[in-house]
């Protein structure tokens, strides 16, 4: 029984002593110097970036899934390349919007924060820019860079920068959210005849006619207004603001206006359609997969990443999995002229309070948004380029051999204004659908829109 | 001699054929795991479930495998070959257990015998403390628990999961109630043969505490498997998660791709029930000891 | 409980069982006292306070009792309230009833068979809950779930149950999952239990012309009363850690049906909304828990000791 003894306590501490090393992206103070970068010198060294003297071997980044940033292949041999330039090692790590926000909060929480974070100015700039997490990126803007970016979409540089004046997003794609539909579906239905595929624009009635047509054809819920948790919420926002002409928001970000009645009347004309259901079951990613594999004859989660691999499952671009052709259409609306919401994804920095560390970022910022790799990031995002051209390569041309690429600018003009970034934003995505629950669950529209646009307007101040 | 009665054989006929549906209902889940990590995606999506895989496939597994890559173990700077993430998983998730466990079984068996045994002072308010506690779900002391984990430095460690699992007192308490089972006079009997504390601890004590510690170590090892609110808190980086955490993160990713996420906790359960079957005699034992003596 | 010792001990007797005492609980204690207690003591502090996540330090400014008034006008943190007794008051009666039924009927089969059943209502608790809720999700899908599926292809229904989507059904689908995990444990108790009933009592008892469902009651259910009420205490506490059903479920949804107090702790200080981070809040919440919880253990060992 003694050595029984022993051995427990003997095979404790060897254990205690083996797994201390377990600590892996804590201690940066710890590490090795940087491997000399001169060793790993690319064979055609960018000529722009003078690679500077790391003083950090290693650096870590947080990533949501945005395109093929989600992907461990593909980031790996972009922070490769990035390691083989630089010597500065990058540890990614891969969130889900499931519980990456969670994640999050949790690290800041116990000061376990990454370097660097991937995604957009609702959370960047909105929530963890806001409550002083971020650094400020404005030092890494030139005229040059402003100019640039301006010369795409005048409103990305607006939405990366907070209100206090500080830039907590370095962007680098972006696209228009819109909408899919199954068009085998369609045609079996008869439905097709009410979609404008040349266009890729339909009308509320004809939207209305659609789904009748199909509920009629398949006797099921054949669109879903997801509700689940925040997920892709801006789905069901551009749905329900562009059905009537109704706004999400006043024109300068002060206060939110969602309990105007043309919003009222959207939701009571989906609550009203058949096909159509209020699902809290679901959020954005799950929609689409419900659509990807045949159960929803429409998406209202989609974009062009997903249109060139649909949920993100390479089962081939513009298909859904049993080979039926997925059409992007954009939100109905009266007269056809939707407001998209857009969706603009790029880089933060977490202050640790080790320069050095930020530096590391900056420099892999730099590479990624700003450089002759730009390319390479956008593509793996599957998104158009926030800017023209990044430090002499020209980036307007990247997608033009990509067919499907080109179809979907016809649907960039139509980008609306990017209101994500009022203040109260976290609240007010979260007063949304928890209002979709309560409509879903068949309570009054108009007390329920009025109640939670009003504690949305309180946070909003 | 026992007489049946009609009327309690057909009683017996029906319970035991609602039982047998019942053990099939139980078994459904596990079945759906088994066959699901198996079934091609046209099954997998298909609108009408599919019962039995129409061709059974490992592209699920291979999806699993393929999808995250993680160094296979980690000790101190030194770095595993690159493997598949679920193997690191599934290394960690034992590692933690059974980390755990010894440590729960031992600091447990020592306490239980002094609460039970040693008439200390402040005993009594010691126990109590520890009754009160034991019910305690983790979500209460979860944002202290997390901020002391930072300031211990073991924040994304799997110490932070393993040392709040041996704190939670209801292995105490359990081998509270079995020690109290060891007659005085063996242990008086050992003091006056001028034994230590210590050696009577580990010569008398237990022995005879033996199954109470088989029940504890079955308890903290499955609680601690399936310990998935510590973990999320506890372990963000990949390379610390463990297989609850690995299959969480896969459905939050994949949403739907179902034959991986089968795939995932079938990785995820096989290994544990093998072990439960192999040592399914020692589990139902050390379980009823524990009730028998609490 | 008897006292080895009746008299009192001598001084240095005293001194010698304190010393041994404690250096025995020692090891315990470390870890009891430092991831149980003092995190304990630090939540009640903190629920007098306004701690924020932006706060550097442990505790922000003193407020009082207000986080304590707040929560009781907080509609959702009632509903979490409401609902985290519903999960107990319905599941634990369930389990004890089912799994005593469960062990009455088999506990006098053969052994393989009786050991086939009992691994079979075990088997969901050793499969582990992670993996158990991703499956259950999968069932109860109201698009390609195998519970819609049934029921439409038997014509039961004719457009598929949203059971994870209704706040009416959602809750009892939790707790139909729970169940189904909390089992396993009281079965393989009441079989040992049931097997341990002193034969000699049933057996004077049949003599003197008692039916078997009193044989049952007034014999062999007042023999498992230990057994019964360590079922109650282990059963109390599974119905406590439900978190990873509703995280990966509905965290917390529809409409809130599914919220509870242990959820609403870990939204409210880590879910991204307007209060996240609200540390003292959620601290409050876990204070109030702790003390039902605790109120709840002590009536259960009061009732232990009286029997």
């Amino acid at each position: 029984m003694k050595k029984l003894l022993a051995l427990l306590l003997a095979m404790t501490m060897v254990m205690a002593l083996v797994a201390c090393g377990n600590n892996s992206n804590q201690k940066p103070a710890e590490n090795t110097p940087p491997a000399p970068a001169e060793n790993q010198e690319p064979a055609a060294p960018a000529e722009n970036e003078p690679a500077a003297p790391a003083a950090t071997s290693e650096i870590t980044l947080w990533t949501y899934p945005i395109g093929d940033w989600g992907d461990e292949a593909t980031v790996k041999k972009l922070t490769d390349a990035f390691t083989a330039e630089t010597g500065i090692a990058v540890k990614v790590e891969y969130l889900a919007y499931a519980d990456g926000d969670d994640k999050v909060n949790t690290a800041i929480t116990a000061k376990g924060t990454p370097d660097l974070i991937m995604e957009g100015p609702e959370r960047l700039v909105a929530n963890w820019g806001a409550n002083g997490y971020l650094v400020d990126l404005k030092d890494m803007f030139d005229d040059t860079d402003m100019s640039e970016i301006n010369a795409v979409n005048e409103g990305v540089m607006n939405a990366c920068t907070h209100t206090n004046g500080a830039i907590y997003e370095y962007p680098l794609v972006m696209t228009a959210h819109c909408m899919a539909v199954n068009v085998n579906a369609f045609k079996e239905a008869g439905a097709d005849q009410y979609l404008h595929l040349d266009t890729h624009t339909w009308t509320t009635d004809e939207f209305i006619n659609a789904v009748a047509a199909l509920y009629a054809h398949y006797n099921d819920t054949v669109g879903a207004v997801y509700c689940a948790g925040q997920g892709g919420d801006q789905g069901t926002r551009a749905l329900v603001n562009n059905l009537y002409g109704g706004a999400f928001t006043n024109a300068e970000h002060t206060q939110y206006t969602w309990d105007d009645p043309l919003n009222i009347q959207a939701l009571e004309q989906l609550k009203s359609m058949d096909g159509i259901a209020f699902d809290a079951s679901l959020a954005g990613g799950d929609e689409i997969a419900k659509f990807y594999q045949g159960a929803l004859k429409m998406a209202f989660c989609w974009n062009i990443a997903q249109q060139l691999d649909p949920n993100g499952a390479k089962t081939g671009a513009e298909k859904t999995v049993t080979g039926d052709d997925i059409a992007f259409m954009s939100f109905p609306s009266q007269d056809g002229n939707s407001k998209l919401q857009g969706g603009i994804w790029g880089f933060g920095i977490f202050d640790n309070g080790d320069q050095a560390r930020i530096d590391a970022a900056k420099q892999f910022i730099k590479y990624m948004c700003d450089s002759a790799h730009t390319v390479d990031a956008v593509k793996a995002a599957r998104y158009f380029a926030v800017r023209t051209t990044a430090e002499g390569t020209d980036l307007t041309g990247i997608w033009a051999d990509n067919a499907i690429m080109n179809e979907y600018t016809k649907l960039m003009p139509y980008l609306g204004d990017y209101y994500q970034v009022t203040t109260g934003w976290a609240g007010a995505r979260t007063e949304w659908w928890n209002m979709l629950q309560e409509v879903g669950a068949g309570q009054d529209i108009t007390a329920s829109v009025a109640a939670h646009a009003a504690t949305a307007n309180s946070a909003a101040g | 001699m026992k007489i049946e009665n009609p009327r309690s054989r057909a009683y017996k006929i029906i319970s035991l054929i609602i039982l047998v549906i019942l053990a099939f209902l139980f078994l459904f889940p596990l079945y759906w795991i088994a066959t699901g990590a198996f079934k091609p995606a046209a099954d997998i999506y298909a609108q009408k479930p599919v019962w039995w895989p129409t061709e059974w496939v490992s592209n699920n597994f291979q999806n699993l495998f393929t999808k995250r890559s993680a160094p296979l173990y980690q000790i101190g700077s030194l770095e595993g070959p690159t493997a598949p993430a679920a193997f690191r998983w599934l290394i960690n998730t034992v590692f933690m257990s059974v980390m755990a466990m010894l440590i729960t079984c031992l600091t447990a068996a020592m306490a239980g015998y002094a609460l039970a045994k040693k008439r200390f002072v402040g005993r009594g308010i010691l126990f109590s403390l520890i009754v009160c506690a034991m019910a305690l779900p983790k979500q209460v002391i979860l944002i202290p628990l997390l901020k002391e984990m930072s300031a211990l430095g073991l924040y994304d460690t799997l110490w932070a999961v393993i040392f709040p699992t041996v704190g939670w007192p209801f292995g105490v308490f359990l081998m509270k109630q079995f020690s109290e089972g060891i007659p005085g006079e063996i242990l008086e009997a050992t003091r006056i043969d001028g034994a230590s504390e210590l050696k009577t601890f580990s010569t008398v004590v237990l022995p005879m505490v033996k199954p109470g510690i088989g029940a504890l170590a079955i308890f903290t090892f499955i609680n601690s498997w399936n310990d998935y609110f510590m973990q999320l808190v506890m372990l963000p980086s990949g390379n610390n998660f463990t297989m609850p955490l690995g299959i969480a993160s896969l459905q939050a990713e994949t949403s739907i791709d179902m034959g991986l996420l089968m795939a995932g906790a079938a990785l995820a359960s096989v290994p544990i029930i093998i072990v439960f079957l192999l040592f399914q005699k020692y589990f139902t034992q050390g379980i009823t000891m524990g009730a028998v003596k609490g | 409980m008897a006292n080895p010792s009746k008299t009192p001990m001598s001084r240095a007797l005293q001194r010698r069982e304190n010393v041994a005492g404690y250096l025995f609980m020692l090891p315990s204690l470390i870890f009891f006292l430092g991831f149980v207690i003092i995190p304990m003591f630090i939540c009640i502090i903190t629920s007098l306070t306004e701690t924020n996540m932006t706060d550097p330090g442990l505790f922000g400014q003193f407020i009082g009792l207000r986080n304590f008034s707040n929560l009781f006008q907080d509609e959702i943190f009632l509903k979490g309230l409401k609902n985290t007794f519903l999960i107990v008051i319905v599941s634990v009666p369930a389990v004890c009833g089912f799994s005593l039924w469960v062990s009455s009927a088999i506990y006098k089969l053969k052994g393989p068979v009786l050991s086939a059943f009992r691994c079979i209502f075990y088997l969901p608790v050793v499969t582990g809950s992670v993996a158990v809720t991703v499956v259950w999700k999968w069932m109860y899908d109201n698009y390609t779930g195998i519970l819609n599926g049934v029921l439409k292809s038997t014509g039961l229904v004719e457009k598929g149950i949203n059971w994870l989507g209704d706040p009416k059904t959602a809750i009892w689908c939790i707790i139909l999952i729970l169940f189904t995990t909390s089992v396993g444990q009281p079965i393989v108790l009441y079989v040992s239990a049931l097997g341990n009933v002193d034969q000699t009592l049933v057996e004077a008892a049949q003599v003197d012309g008692a039916t078997d469902l009193q044989v049952f009651w007034k014999i062999k259910w007042a023999q498992m009363m230990p057994t019964t009420l360590y079922i109650l205490v282990i059963t109390t506490i599974n119905s406590f850690q439900c978190f990873a059903l509703i995280q990966l479920l509905t965290q917390g949804g529809p409409n809130h049906s599914t919220d509870t107090v242990m959820y609403y702790i870990y939204y409210t200080a880590f879910k991204l909304t307007e209060q996240v981070g609200h540390f003292g809040y959620a601290n409050a919440m876990g204070v109030v828990l702790a003390i039902f919880i605790g109120a709840l253990s002590a009536v259960q060992f009061k009732l232990a000791k009286e029997k």
